[in-house]
Order: C-alpha cells, then sequence, then structure tokens
C-alpha cells in the first residue's frame, strides 16, 4: 500500500507544478539546550580494578611491551606476540603482588558488537597464553573494548595494525 | 485511510522511481526520491491571543511532515495566517492558490489548571473536505507533545501509515578525540528537543536500548572496568546489573513484551547468546556454537530472534526460535552481515551490510529475501527501527576523524536525515510511541 500511496504523492505533486526534484530537507542546527545534571552513576567498588602507572612501566620495560598485535579479523598469536606475552609472564611471575588485566581491541573495521566479541577473543588467547606460561588464572582477567579505545587514530592499514592488540594491564 | 488517499491523489501518475519489494537479491534504493507533498501549515490562532504558541506549534509540526520526507510544508513563515472561525472552515481558495494541496489548521487553546488543548484539523484542498480532526489536551508544558501529536495525525492520515513523531531517541553521546572518547547516554524528543544527558560519562556507555514502554533502558557500561549490561529506569536514573558477577554481557535488548532481556555473554573466547528474566534470575543459554553469536533482536510477536554469528566462517544472519531451537542462515549475499533489528511490523530486518570496505544499513524479509540497501557511506551502522516500521536510525561514522552522527532514513528511499544532537552520536534506540 504504502508503495502506491508514494507514487500518488509523487503524481499529485508534480501535477501542482512543485518541483520534481526532491529538496533535501535541511539540517536541523543542533539543540540549543543545556545538558540536565546527570543523575550519578551506580558504582560496584568490588570490581575496581586500579591502574598502577609505575608498575606497568616496569612490565614495558623489562617484558619488552605491554602489547601483541593481531591479523585482520584474527585472533591467533604470532611467534612475536608468543615472545613477549612469555615475557610478560615472567614478569608477573616475578611481581606476586599484582593482578593483569587483558584487555582485547579490534580496529574500527567491524561493527561495535562483533567488535566487543573479538576483543574479548583477542584477550583470551593472551591470557591462555600466559596461563600457560605459569601464570595463575585466578590473577588475571580479560576485557574486551571493542573498537572504542584506539590507540591510533588513523583510518588506513598502519593505524587499523596498531590497533588489533591485547594489552597487558597492570591492576591491584 | 486508502479512500482518502485516493481522492486526495486523483490525478495522472508520473513516473516515479520506487523501489520493488522482491526481485533480485540486491534492489539499491539509495536515490529512489518521491516528490513530496506541498501541505499548508499556517500558524495557528490561539484562543488567548497569544500569536506565539500559535506559530511555534505550527513550526513543529511544518518541521515534524518535513522530516519524513513525504510532505514539503508551507509555513508557517512566508504564508499567512487565518482567523480562529477560519480553522474549522477555511477558505479553500486561498490554499489554492498558495500550491497547497493539503492544509492543517487549527487553534491552540490555553485556559487555567495549567492545560493546554490543540485542536488539529486537516483539509484536502483540491477536493475541499476536511479529512480528520482531532483534539489534544496536554499539560502546557509539553505543548511541544501536542504539536507531535498533530503532525502524528496528518502524517498517519495521509500515508496510511501509524504515527511515530510523538516519539523519543536515547543514543550514546560522543565527545573528545578518537583515541580518548567520552561516551555518555543521552534522550531527547525525536525531534532532538529535551536533551539531557542520563550517565556522566566517567564510564564508557554503549549500545542502549528501550523497553517496550519506553519507561527503561537496557545498556552496557565499563563502570569499574568491567563491561556488563545494566538495565536504567528512565524516569530515576536507578541502575541495575542484569547480570550478577563479573561475566562480560553486552548487546542487550528487551523482549516485545519487556518481560525478557536477550544478550550476548562472552567467556574462554566464545560469544553465546543468552536470555534473563528483565527483573533478574539465571540467564538461559540460546546458542551454543564457537564463534560469536551476538547482536540478538526479537520478532515482534516474541516467538522467533534473528541474531549474527560468524559461525560459517564471517559474520552473517540468523533465526532461532525463542527457545534456541531451528537456528537457520538468512543471509546469502555477497559480503558479512551484521547487528540485525526486526523491525516491529514483523515483515522485515534492518542490518548493517559490511563490504567493499563500507558498512551500509539494508533491510530484508526474515526469511532473508528481497534485500535492499537504504545507505551509502563509509560506515552506517546499528539501525533502529521507528516505531511504525517506516524508518531506521543509524549512526554514521566519518572516515579518519571517527566522528560518529545519527541519521535516519525512510525504508522506500530518499536520503537519510541527519538527526539534531548537540555532540556526535552513535548507538541510537527509537522509543515506542510516547503514551
Amino acid at each position: 500500500m504504502n508503495k502506491s500511496v508514494l507514487i500518488g504523492m509523487s503524481a499529485l505533486a508534480l501535477a501542482l507544478g512543485a518541483c520534481g526534484k526532491k529538496t533535501p530537507p535541511a539540517d536541523i542546527p543542533p539543540a540549543a539546550e543545556l545538558p540536565a545534571n546527570p543523575p550519578g552513576t551506580a558504582t560496584d567498588d568490588s570490581v575496581d580494578l586500579v591502574e598502577l602507572p609505575a608498575m606497568q612501566a616496569d612490565l614495558i620495560a623489562k617484558a619488552g611491551s605491554d602489547t601483541v598485535y593481531f591479523g585482520t579479523d584474527e585472533s591467533s598469536l604470532d611467534a612475536q606476540s608468543q615472545a613477549t606475552l612469555a615475557a610478560q609472564a615472567r614478569w608477573l611471575l616475578a611481581n606476586q603482588s599484582v593482578r593483569g588485566s587483558i584487555e582485547g581491541h579490534a580496529d574500527e573495521r567491524g561493527t561495535r558488537e562483533y567488535n566487543l566479541a573479538l576483543g574479548e577473543r583477542r584477550a583470551n588467547a593472551a591470557k591462555q597464553f600466559l596461563i600457560a606460561n605459569g601464570v595463575p588464572e585466578g590473577r588475571l582477567t580479560t576485557i574486551s573494548w571493542g573498537k572504542e579505545r584506539p590507540i591510533a587514530v588513523g583510518s588506513n592499514e598502519e593505524a587499523w595494525a596498531q590497533n588489533r592488540r591485547s594489552v597487558t594491564v597492570v591492576v591491584k | 485511510m486508502k479512500p482518502i488517499i485516493a481522492a486526495l491523489l486523483a490525478l495522472p501518475m508520473a513516473t516515479a522511481a520506487v523501489a520493488q519489494d522482491t526481485g533480485p537479491l540486491e534492489v539499491d534504493v539509495v536515490g529512489g526520491i518521491q516528490a513530496p507533498m506541498a501541505i499548508a501549515v499556517p500558524a495557528m490562532p490561539s484562543t488567548s491571543g497569544d500569536a506565539a504558541i500559535g506559530r511555534q506549534i505550527a513550526e513543529i509540526i511544518s518541521s515534524d511532515l518535513r522530516t519524513t520526507g513525504l510532505f514539503t510544508p508551507l509555513g508557517p513563515g512566508g504564508i499567512g495566517g487565518y482567523s480562529y472561525a477560519e480553522a474549522s472552515n477555511p477558505v479553500y481558495a486561498t490554499w489554492r492558490s498558495a500550491g497547497a494541496a493539503a492544509l492543517v489548521a487549527g487553534y491552540v487553546e490555553t485556559g487555567g489548571s495549567g492545560r493546554l488543548t490543540l485542536a488539529c484539523y486537516l483539509y484536502d484542498v483540491s477536493a475541499g473536505r476536511e479529512l480528520v480532526r482531532q483534539g489534544f489536551a496536554v499539560n502546557a508544558n509539553d505543548w511541544r507533545r501536542a504539536a507531535h501529536k498533530c503532525a502524528d495525525l496528518v502524517y498517519s492520515r495521509l500515508s496510511g501509515e501509524q504515527p511515530f513523531l510523538d516519539t523519543r531517541v536515547v543514543y550514546v553521546a560522543e565527545t573528545g578525540p578518537k583515541n580518548a572518547r567520552v561516551k555518555r547516554i543521552a534522550i531527547m524528543d525525536s525531534d532532538g528537543s529535551n536533551h539531557r544527558y542520563l550517565t556522566e560519562g566517567k564510564a564508557t556507555v554503549l549500545t542502549p536500548r528501550f523497553s517496550p514502554r519506553g519507561d527503561k533502558l537496557v545498556y552496557m557500561s565499563y563502570q569499574g572496568r568491567r563491561p556488563r549490561v545494566y538495565v536504567m529506569d528512565v524516569a530515576t536514573g536507578t541502575e541495575r546489573l542484569l547480570v550478577p558477577g563479573t561475566a562480560f554481557t553486552f548487546a542487550p535488548r528487551f523482549s516485545p513484551d519487556g518481560s525478557q532481556i536477550v544478550f550476548s555473554m562472552a567467556s574462554g573466547g566464545n560469544t553465546d547468546i543468552y536470555v534473563v528474566n528483565a527483573n533478574g534470575g539465571t540467564p538461559r543459554r540460546l546458542t551454543a556454537t564457537p564463534g560469536a553469536d551476538t547482536s540478538p533482536s526479537f520478532s515482534p510477536d516474541g516467538n522467533r530472534i534473528v541474531f549474527e554469528s560468524d559461525r560459517s566462517g564471517s559474520q552473517q544472519l540468523y533465526v532461532m526460535n525463542y527457545d534456541g531451537s531451528n537456528q537457520r542462515r538468512v543471509s546469502f549475499g555477497g559480503g558479512n552481515y551484521a547487528s540485525p533489528a526486526w523491525s516491529p511490523r514483523g515483515d522485515l530486518i534492518a542490518f548493517t551490510r559490511i563490504g567493499g570496505g563500507a558498512f551500509r544499513i539494508g533491510v530484508m524479509s526474515p526469511s532473508g529475501g528481497g534485500e535492499r540497501l537504504l545507505t551509502n557511506a563509509w560506515q552506517d551502522e546499528g539501525p533502529s527501527w521507528a516505531p511504525n516500521g517506516q524508518f531506521v536510525m543509524f549512526h554514521r561514522t566519518t572516515q579518519g576523524s571517527g566522528n560518529a552522527a545519527l541519521y535516519a532514513v525512510n525504508i522506500n528511499g530518499g536520503q537519510p536525515r541527519r538527526m539534531p544532537t548537540p555532540v556526535g552520536g552513535s548507538d541510537p534506540s527509537w522509543s515506542p510511541l510516547n503514551n
């Protein structure tokens, strides 16, 4: 039914001498309203993971990097990533007071929810490698940032390669 | 509806590019544009003599009708007004000579006790007769809603479709640079007014979605550095964790009756779809294949769920029964398919099509036929339906900057229209019709 309505409307407008071409509606300017005070957000301190910048720097210095990289839409670890994670595992075993939040990321070429799943897949790959290298599972958590936290801001191959990553974040 | 439309449109047919519902797998309706109908929307008289309110209401009606893409409103600017008496007895010749095929008239009554009544009349100018009239009484503060309801009456009467203009939109408001973007949930009327933020921005939030009554949201938040699904009461802002514990939950959506929430949970590198009572309880697992099963969306009768999965090796759309049985693939075109959303009318599934380095919004039947692409840009994703199933809202991301904005498109064709938001926006969710 809708189709015939639209055809009919076209016919009407044309017959009335209205312009046969569509004039696209102008963009409406942004609303001028000031933001209302947002309500407070709930907190759940029992799972707060607090970053430790000094320890993070030590991990990077000793292990070479806190980050490993992945191929497009991939979650497998290449030789270089495995070497980096092995060094991270040694550091984690030498620093028993901290935990690792293994944080997976994706480049911007996937849809938002799929990239959340992909980031979890990458974080899990890194976590399993750390466990295989002796880090107790209880000291490791994973989260996925999907494509929400790119480290390189371009829309090109080089930036995307940097963003397909898993970062071992030192937390307490 | 049909006889009225027929009467209005008793004029020779002209050629018009109109999308077909069937035919080749990919019928591209980008550019399939119809010429809109000229409709006069003059400033309305007010019984109190307050000219401003009558003009503002006419401006909203005019703007609403323009956003449907089906009308070219004339007025209230640049067009004459009329008297209170003429609201129910228009001088048709005046509007005919102005080039209008239809006329929206009426008057505004502001009495005591903080109430406002809008009398809304629609006339067929060509035939010289009234088509419909209705009065809308609202709190004076909600005068904009009376205007939206009048616009809905006009749109519905002339298009034969259900109303959709008196609605709201919730979305992720985005500010700041690409590598440190602040994301907050914001809510607004679907014309951009009454905009307010529902979260502070300390924690990244994603994918807010309305409950079927529009009183609650379900969304994902990174608060506590733990990405999980929460339910929020819109009026109070009260939040509640959907699934207790630290499990990674995301991609939530309400069932059509509001009693259930379907979502994804990821663990050990595997993402599956679960459903849980909206008030809490133990989630029930619906999918169990290796791979990423996500973006579930219920059919309007609640019997089926469409979702995406990469179980075949690439992202494709699948439909299953509400209990997880009878999972079958429905997308078979080239490229990948993601983020499906089942139309509230049940007849179509909107999706994000990934191919050629771009994301585009499209629709297909629930069995996978009649695919049509509606947009053409670098990255359009995350479709959400208007309650009448005639428009889809989505977000468009700009290459390079990563800046995102909300757009709405008529599923029958035409250019997407940018939604007015004060900052960048993504993940829109269109509310049900306000009650």
